[in-house]
């Protein structure tokens, strides 16, 4: 498994991700396409919807990317790979590529949880080798910061205001990794942007399948969240402790929890830090709301033990 | 060899012989058919290509892209709301140059549904930077196929083509077609040779960049300098062929009875069947009627339609989709040909066969007698319509 010495040695001998792309001071995005890209050890070929990461990687005639990538619009990422790696398959029975070439999707959760799902679905049902990686920041932040499906309850995005009658997002997140674990695939993970070593590992467990691959990764936004440029770690860490973004995986179709929180952090102490959920502590039903929160969290976490312990992969499920 | 076929099997029969390396399509009628053909080339491993079904057109348009740009030679077929569907993909495959030749099964727009024919498709994809051919048989849809993909290859050009064939009446009627040797028309097409593949890994590119008001304009402005190549490289395709095929096909408009005429049609694809009936029972009676066919629809070849025209005193130009709110998209192309000639014929915009309807011999007859006899005054006149 790779660790922290390794991935720097590859990234010294190839850097996959340059340095001098546009995205914002403090954006986590960077950290997970670093991460990942030296986490594969064969050529890559990668691909993005339209978002941060594209727009702020590619202005012509700059590049940050020094694999051969593509963008082709917002919502067609997974469509866009499967043809790349269709030609992969072709050209190779043809002879005219001779490496093994691996393939990544690097989309927001906009690109992936709304928009783009569909074509994320038929690509991982048509079952392309490839892996999509979830850059998820939880809003469409490239356009402004409106709500996507992956905003939580409760967030203040420019489309889910806090209004004087509806007091931001009113409804909870879309489980877009239990979606795609629905599409009985290889390899499903959920990783966040401070456990990176986590990311890496799991990324080279992903790789060792054929078939499609899913990584749902969250990021932070300074911008979208409100909170300090230098706070990606400390937020994403907090969302972890927290229970509110479980490190785990479905490997094909065994659950395993990677990280289990030895004391119960409320999720209150991860909303107090974002600006986007200020107005939960200074609204008088503040406290009612962060308690409907903190249920939703608890249900979706005993969800997950239930699911690890049913379909682990030590054969509990037989007897 | 000559043998009966619909124009879903001619096409399918030319994309077998090109057997590009990746093909993805969606089913919607009157395409399907050649999906469905294409399928079973797959899937009895008479071809090497490697079949996509994707879960929509705009996935098919995507994955050609992906496909196309990552080094392989690929096509895809559609027809109405799949080109609507997909027609997003198709601006950027244009802005990416990439020669994706695409089947188009010329079918009306929603709403209501309808399945049958007419060209509000092609019409919709007009401004996306593909270049458009309308066929009038099973046997042009054949050797246009051929003959589009050699284009959309082109060193000069490489852009995405589009080849329009009138749904049903040629996608689902037996003709006599006349296929090439499948070994000549290989040699034909010749080898795929990509530019800057993005499977090339130890040269990486970036696709699909982002451009600011500092670079677009100029990146549109090359686009349009590709697609300002392709009247020469088609003269040039369509010579190669007629030395392959024997079949001559001379240049972007085909003249009928045109040279000596006074009144004249001009039309894209199956209709000019059709209409050269009416022209020959009129001829018969000693009228002097012609028509134009248009054979390469974008970039539409102003020259030469001008100079076919200029010489006829009524042109009726028939439109088959409405251009809401607008005259014909055919007829404005016909129009603004015959701006700058110093004498030239007035014009009449007929719009017919919407959604299927029937056109007949008998009627196309009654539009040429008519010709010239209402004011040529930018109204839309309607063929064969209950009003
Ligand atoms: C068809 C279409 N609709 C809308 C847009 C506008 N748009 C571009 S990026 C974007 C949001 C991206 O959000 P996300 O995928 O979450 O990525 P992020 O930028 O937050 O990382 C939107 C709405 C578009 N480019 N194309």
């Amino acid at each position: 498994m790779p660790n922290i010495k390794t991935l720097a040695q590859r990234e010294e001998k190839e850097v996959r991700f340059t340095p001098g792309h546009t995205l914002c001071a403090g954006c986590a995005e960077p950290m997970v396409v670093r991460t990942v890209l030296n986490a594969i050890e064969e050529p890559v070929v990668a691909a993005s919807p339209t978002g941060c990461l594209e727009v702020a990687t590619s202005r012509f005639p700059g590049t940050a990317w020094n694999v051969p990538w593509i963008h082709v619009a917002f919502e067609n990422a997974g469509a866009v790979i499967s043809g790349v790696e269709a030609a992969y398959r072709a050209l190779t029975k043809t002879g005219v590529v001779k490496k093994r070439i691996r393939f990544v999707v690097f989309g927001g959760d906009g690109g992936t949880y709304d928009i783009g799902l569909q074509a994320l679905s038929g690509a991982l049902e048509r079952g392309h080798d490839f892996l999509y990686v979830c850059v998820n920041n939880e809003a469409y932040m490239n356009t402004g910061v409106q709500r996507s499906s992956a905003t939580p309850r409760c967030a203040s995005a420019t489309t889910s205001p806090v209004g004087d009658e509806i007091p931001g997002k009113p409804q909870d997140r879309k489980d877009l990794t239990e979606i795609v674990v629905g599409h009985h695939v290889p390899y499903v993970g959920q990783a966040a942007v401070s456990h990176l070593i986590d990311l890496a590992n799991k990324v080279e467990r992903a790789m060792k399948f054929d078939g499609p691959k899913f990584l749902n990764v969250l990021t932070t936004c300074p911008l979208g969240w409100r909170t300090p440029r230098d706070s990606a770690i400390v937020q994403s860490k907090l969302a972890v402790e927290t229970r509110y973004w479980p490190l785990y995986e479905v490997i094909e179709g065994k659950y395993k929890i990677n990280y289990k929180p030895k004391q119960h952090v409320p999720v209150e102490e991860w909303l107090k830090t974002q600006g986007r959920f200020r107005h939960l502590f200074r609204d008088p039903k503040g406290k009612e709301r962060i308690a409907e929160f903190q249920a939703a969290v608890d249900r979706h976490w005993n969800d997950l033990l239930r699911k690890e312990q049913c379909l682990s992969g030590d054969g509990a499920e037989q007897g | 060899m000559r043998k009966v076929m619909t124009g879903h099997k001619a096409v399918a029969e030319a994309m077998r012989q090109i057997e590009p390396d990746v093909v993805a399509v969606y089913p919607i009628t009157p395409q399907s058919e050649i999906a469905e053909y294409y399928a079973d080339y797959v899937h009895d491993g008479i071809v090497h290509t490697e079949l996509v079904p994707v879960e929509s057109e705009h996935s098919a348009m995507s994955a050609c892209v992906g496909a196309a740009a990552a080094g392989a030679r690929v096509m895809t077929a559609t027809s109405s709301q799949g080109l609507a569907l997909l027609v997003e993909v198709l601006y950027i495959a244009a802005g990416m140059r990439l020669p994706i030749v695409t089947a188009l099964a010329n079918r009306s727009l929603s709403a209501p549904i309808n399945i049958h024919c007419d060209h509000s498709d092609a019409y919709l994809a007009r401004d996306a930077g593909a270049f458009q051919v309308f066929c009038e048989s099973a046997q042009e849809a054949y050797d246009y196929t051929l003959i589009a993909q050699r284009i959309a290859e082109h060193a000069k050009v490489r852009l995405p083509g589009i080849v329009n064939l009138d749904g049903f009446a040629l996608t689902h009627t037996s003709q006599v077609v006349e296929p090439l040797e499948d070994a000549v028309a290989k040699k034909f097409v010749g080898a795929f040779q990509p530019v800057h593949p993005l499977l090339d890994t130890d040269r990486p590119v970036t696709w699909g960049p982002f451009a600011m008001p500092d670079y677009y304009f100029e990146l549109k402005r090359a686009q349009q300098a590709a697609m300002e190549e392709i009247p020469a490289v088609f003269l040039e395709v369509q010579r190669a062929y007629a030395k392959t095929s024997g079949r001559a096909y001379g240049g972007f408009v085909d003249k009928y009875h045109l040279d000596d005429a006074d009144r004249a049609l001009v039309v894209l694809g199956s209709t000019a069947g059709t209409a050269k009936v009416a022209v020959d029972a009129l001829r018969a009676k000693g009228e002097r009627v012609g028509l134009l066919k248009v054979w390469l629809y974008r970039p539409f070849p102003y020259h030469e339609v001008a100079a076919a025209l200029t010489h006829v005193k009524h042109v009726g130009v028939l439109d088959r989709a409405i251009s809401f709110g607008a005259m014909g998209a055919l007829y404005s192309d016909v129009a603004t040909s015959l701006l700058r000639s110093a004498t030239r014929p007035a014009l009449h915009n007929y719009i017919y066969g919407l959604g299927g309807r029937d056109i007949t011999a008998e009627q196309l007859e009654e539009v040429l007698t008519g010709l010239g006899k209402a004011r040529p005054d930018e109204v839309l006149r309607y063929i064969g319509l209950r009003e």
